[in-house]
C-alpha cells in the first residue's frame, strides 16, 4: 500500500521547523507505524538525506517513549493504542497522514519529532513516591489491602508517562498524569502518610513546569494508551481541596 | 519470591533448588541460595514502595504459577509485573534525586570505562542531545545496563538495548562470563514480515492457562476450531507429563522450534505454534480470564488484528534475556576492582537457562540488599587519593569516544547501521541460536569479521556528531555488537556439552534433551579480552555443589 506522510521536520530546539511530504510505496498493513518510518528513514539515508528522528523504544507499548501525534490525535485514532502499536492495516491505501510531535510550552522539540518530557520527571520527584528507605520493609503481608482498593490503584499505575494527555489538551494541561500519580500512591495504604503533602507538592510543581490549568474537557482521556479515567482528576481536585484543611488554611 | 503464601509447600529452599536446576547446575550455588533468602524481602519492599501488586479478596498478596516451578509463588500486578516494579524504584530513585543524593542525566550514554592504576574510577559519556563528550569521576562504578540480547537484531528487548556499555569494560579488563547462555522466550508474536523490528513478548504466565498445540498432520491448512481434539498434539503435555505447559522456557523454546523444523508449524511463515485458550475460557470464564490477561489479548489483538477470546494465539521463541555477563565475585564486583555490576548485566544466579519472573528478583536483590551491604568494603579499602577527571586516562578516553564517533561519520559507505544488525542478527540467530553446532558456529566465526570489515569500510552515517543523531548512536552500539558477536560465538564452540539454553546438537540424550558434561564442563568461563579478532584468554571458575546433587535435568 501506499501512504503520503506529512511530517514535521525541526533542526534543533532554536529551528522554526516546518512540514515535509514524503510519499512511500510498498508498505505492508501489517507492519506498524513505526516500522514504516524505519522503511522511510532507510529509503532517505540512500537518497543522501538525514533521517527522521523520532522517541521509540519498547516498541510494545509499555514505556511511554513514542509521541506521535498523527493526523491530529496523539498516538493516532485507535482506542488503547500507542503510536508503535498502531498498525498501518488502520489506514487506507493513498492516504495522506501528518505526523507531529508533542505540542506543549514544558515539552520544548529536540529534534524533528522528538521532545523533552523531563518536565514529568521534575513534577514525580516532587513527590511521587513513598519515603521509605531500603532494607527494613515490614513483611509484605502486614498491612491488608482490599482488592478492590489494590485494583484502583494498579488501574491508576498503568500511566506510562507519555504525555499524550498533555498532546491532546489545548491548555496542555498535565491534569491526567499528576493525578495518575497521585491517585496509584493514594489507593494504597502506604501512600496514607503523605497524601496531602505529595498532592500539594506535585501539583504545585506542574503549575511552576508552565502546564496549563483543566477545562473538563476530556480530550486527555480520550487519548490515553492505558485508559487513564479522569475520575482520578476528580480524586485528585478533592485530595488537592482537602489538603489544605490539616494547615487551617 | 518464597513466601509459600498459598501453602503449597513453597520455601527458601524450593526456591533454590528450583532455580539451581532450571539453570542446569551451572551457576554459583551460594549466590542462588542467597538470591532465595532475599527474594521474601523484596516483596516486602515492593509493598512498601507502594507497587500496586494483586490482591485476594481477604486483601492479602495473591499468587500464580510461572515456567519451570510447580508452586504459585509468582506476585504479579496484572500483565504488567516488571513495569510496575521498575516504577517502585524509578519512584525510589526520584526521591534520592529530591533529596541531593543523585544527579539524574537523562539523554547520555555511556561509551568508555575509565581505568586508573588498575581500578575502575570513572566513565566518559555522551550528550545524546548536544554530542558533547564529558568525564566523570568516582570512587566506583556500578554497570546495571542490561542485557545483549539485541544482538539478535529481533529480540523482546527495547530498540535502545545494547551490549556497549559492558563491552568496553570488557575491553578494558572485565572478564565477560558464559556469553553463550542466551535465553530464547516461548511465547512471543511471530515475525510478519522483513520490516519487523522486535518481537512481542507475550507474558509466560499465559502458560498458567493457555495449552499449547499444533496439528498432528503436516500442512493442516484447517481453521483451529475445525480441528478435533484427537488431531491435535498437545507437544508440552505429552513430552513433560509433570510440568507440562509449564515446562521452563529453554525446553518449551527448542520443542516449539522442534515441532515447526518438522513442518507442523501454523501461521503463515508455518513458524508458529498454537497457544490456546479454549479449554480455560470454557472453564472459568470469558470474565475471568479477562481480568488476568486482559491487557496481553488486547496487545494481541492490536499487532496481529486476530481475537485471542475467540481464536488461538500463535506465538513463537524469540531472544529475550542473556544470562552471559560480566563476571562478578560474591560481592557483585568485577575482577577489575572498583567495577560492580548488577541485574542482567552481570552473568550470576541464573546458570544456563533463567526461570520465569525472576529478572526483575534478581535485579532488585542486586540493587536493593545486596550491593549497598558489599561496595563498602571496596570504598573502605580504597579510600586514598580522589581520582579526579582531569586526571590524564580520563582525557585518553574522551579522545578515544571522540576520533571513534569521527570514524563512524566519515566513513560514508552505503549501507545503513541497520542493515549490518539485521544481518549479523539473522546469522547469529541461525547458527547461534536456539541450536548449534560446530560446523555453524564455525561458520558464524569466519563471517562475522568479514562483516565487521564491510560494516568499517562501507556504514553510512549522515549528519555530525555535534546534534542529536540517532543513526550515529546506533553505528556505534551495532560497531560494538559486531565485535561482541566473535566472543558469543567463541563461548558457544568452546563449551562441548548442552545445558539450559545452551544447546549444541552434538550432545544431546536419546529424546533429544540437553546433554551436560559435568566431568569437563562444570565451570564458568570467564574470558578476558586479548584484542579484536584474538581468541579471548579463558579463566576458569569450577562449579562446586555442596547443598544439592547434580541430576539430569527432567521435567517429565
Amino acid at each position: 500500500m501506499r501512504l503520503i506522510l506529512r511530517i514535521w521536520r525541526q533542526k534543533n530546539t532554536k529551528g522554526r521547523g516546518g512540514f515535509v511530504e514524503y510519499p512511500v510505496d510498498d508498505l505492508s498493513p501489517n507492519m506498524s507505524f513505526l516500522e514504516m518510518l524505519d522503511v522511510l528513514n532507510e529509503r532517505l539515508v540512500q537518497k543522501g538525506e538525514e533521517p527522521i528522528a523520532f522517541d521509540h523504544d519498547c516498541r510494545e507499548g509499555i514505556c511511554g517513549m513514542c509521541s506521535l501525534v498523527i493526523n491530529g490525535v496523539a498516538h493516532g485514532s485507535e482506542k488503547a493504542t500507542t503510536a508503535c502499536q498502531l498498525h498501518l492495516r488502520h489506514f487506507k491505501d493513498g492516504e495522506y497522514v501528518t505526523i507531529e510531535p508533542w505540542r506543549a510550552k514544558p515539552f520544548p522539540v529536540i529534534r524533528d519529532l522528538v521532545v523533552d518530557r523531563s518536565a514529568f520527571d521534575r513534577i514525580l520527584q516532587a513527590g511521587g513516591f513513598v519515603s521509605v528507605n531500603t532494607g527494613s520493609a515490614a513483611e509484605a503481608n502486614t498491612v491488608l489491602v482490599p482488592k478492590r482498593d489494590a485494583e484502583k490503584a494498579m488501574d491508576a499505575a498503568a500511566c506510562i508517562g507519555c504525555g499524550a494527555c498533555v498532546a491532546a489538551c489545548k491548555n496542555a494541561s498535565a491534569m491526567l498524569f499528576v493525578a495518575a500519580k497521585v491517585s496509584h500512591l493514594a489507593w494504597l495504604p502506604q501512600g496514607q502518610v503523605e497524601a496531602k503533602a505529595r498532592v500539594k507538592k506535585m501539583v504545585a510543581q506542574m503549575d511552576r513546569e508552565g502546564f496549563g490549568n483543566c477545562t473538563n474537557q476530556y480530550e486527555c482521556q480520550a487519548v490515553c494508551p492505558k485508559e487513564i479515567s479522569v475520575a482520578f482528576i476528580a480524586k485528585m481536585n478533592r485530595d488537592y481541596l482537602r489538603s489544605g484543611e490539616e494547615e487551617g488554611s | 519470591a518464597a513466601k509459600n503464601y498459598p501453602n503449597d509447600g513453597d520455601s527458601v529452599q524450593r526456591l533454590f533448588y528450583d532455580t539451581i536446576k532450571g539453570g542446569d547446575f551451572r551457576s554459583r550455588e551460594a549466590n542462588v541460595y542467597r538470591l532465595a533468602q532475599i527474594s521474601n524481602h523484596i516483596i516486602d519492599q515492593c509493598v512498601a514502595q507502594g507497587v500496586p501488586f494483586g490482591r485476594e479478596y481477604g486483601g492479602t498478596l495473591s499468587n500464580r504459577s510461572f515456567g519451570g516451578a510447580q508452586v504459585s509463588r509468582t506476585f504479579y500486578a496484572r500483565g504488567q509485573t516488571g513495569q510496575q516494579l521498575l516504577l517502585g524504584a524509578y519512584q525510589a530513585l526520584l526521591r534520592q534525586i529530591t533529596a541531593g543524593q543523585v544527579t539524574m542525566r537523562p539523554r547520555t550514554e555511556m561509551l568508555e570505562l575509565v581505568v586508573v592504576n588498575g581500578h575502575a574510577k570513572g566513565i566518559v559519556v555522551r550528550d545524546l542531545v548536544t554530542g558533547k563528550v564529558s568525564s566523570h569521576a568516582g570512587d566506583a562504578v556500578v554497570l546495571a545496563t542490561g542485557g545483549y540480547a539485541n544482538v539478535f537484531y529481533l529480540s523482546t528487548n527495547a530498540a535502545g538495548c545494547n551490549v556497549t556499555a559492558t563491552y568496553r569494560a570488557y575491553k578494558k579488563g572485565a572478564y565477560f562470563a558464559n556469553p553463550c547462555f542466551t535465553q530464547i522466550h516461548p511465547t512471543c508474536i511471530p515475525v510478519t514480515g522483513d520490516h519487523q523490528s522486535k518481537l512481542t513478548l507475550m507474558s509466560e504466565s499465559l502458560r498458567n492457562h493457555g495449552r499449547v498445540w499444533v496439528p498432528k498432520k503436516k500442512g493442516d491448512a484447517r481453521t483451529p476450531r475445525d480441528i478435533p481434539e484427537n488431531e491435535r498434539d498437545y507437544y508440552l503435555e505429552r513430552k513433560y507429563p509433570s510440568y507440562g505447559n509449564l515446562a521452563p522456557r529453554d525446553i518449551a523454546s527448542r520443542s516449539a522450534k522442534e515441532v515447526c523444523d518438522r513442518g507442523l508449524g501454523v501461521g503463515e511463515s508455518g513458524r508458529g505454534v498454537y497457544l490456546d485458550f479454549s479449554e480455560a475460557i470454557g472453564r472459568l470464564g470469558d470474565q475471568k480470564i479477562r481480568e488476568l490477561y486482559g491487557n496481553l489479548f488486547d496487545m494481541y489483538d492490536r499487532i496481529t488484528g486476530e481475537n485471542p477470546y475467540a481464536v488461538p494465539m500463535r506465538i513463537y521463541p524469540a531472544a529475550h534475556y542473556t544470562m552471559g555477563g560480566l563476571w562478578v565475585d560474591y560481592d557483585l564486583m568485577s575482577n577489575l576492582p572498583g567495577l560492580y555490576v548488577i541485574g542482567e548485566a552481570n552473568f550470576s544466579d541464573h546458570g544456563s537457562n533463567r526461570l520465569g519472573a525472576s529478572a526483575l528478583m534478581q535485579g532488585l536483590a542486586d540493587g536493593y540488599f545486596i550491593l549497598p551491604a558489599t561496595i563498602g568494603d571496596y570504598l573502605a579499602k580504597n579510600a586514598g587519593e580522589k581520582i579526579k577527571a582531569d586526571h590524564p586516562e580520563f582525557k585518553k578516553a574522551e579522545d578515544e569516544v571522540l576520533s571513534r564517533v569521527q570514524r563512524l561519520l566519515a566513513v560514508k559507505g552505503k549501507r545503513t547501521p541497520a542493515s549490518f544488525h539485521r544481518e549479523l542478527g539473522a546469522l547469529l540467530w541461525e547458527f547461534c541460536g536456539m541450536t548449534r553446532n560446530a560446523a555453524g558456529l564455525k561458520k558464524a566465526l569466519a563471517r562475522i569479521p568479514e562483516l565487521r570489515d564491510e560494516f568499517w569500510k562501507n556504514v553510512n552515517v549522515l549528519g555530525e556528531n555535534e546534534s542529536f543523531n540517532q543513526a550515529l548512536e546506533k553505528a556505534g552500539r551495532v560497531a560494538d555488537f559486531l565485535e561482541f558477536a566473535e566472543l558469543l560465538c567463541q563461548d558457544a564452540l568452546d563449551r562441548e556439552e548442552s545445558c539450559g539454553g545452551h544447546f549444541r546438537e552434538e550432545h544431546q540424550t536419546a529424546d533429544g534433551e540437553a546433554l551436560r558434561n559435568d566431568e569437563k564442563f562444570s565451570y564458568v568461563a570467564a574470558w578476558g579480552y586479548q584484542g579484536i579478532g584474538k581468541k579471548p584468554a579463558l579463566n576458569l571458575e569450577p562449579l562446586k555443589f555442596e547443598n544439592i546433587a547434580l541430576a539430569q535435568r527432567s521435567y517429565k
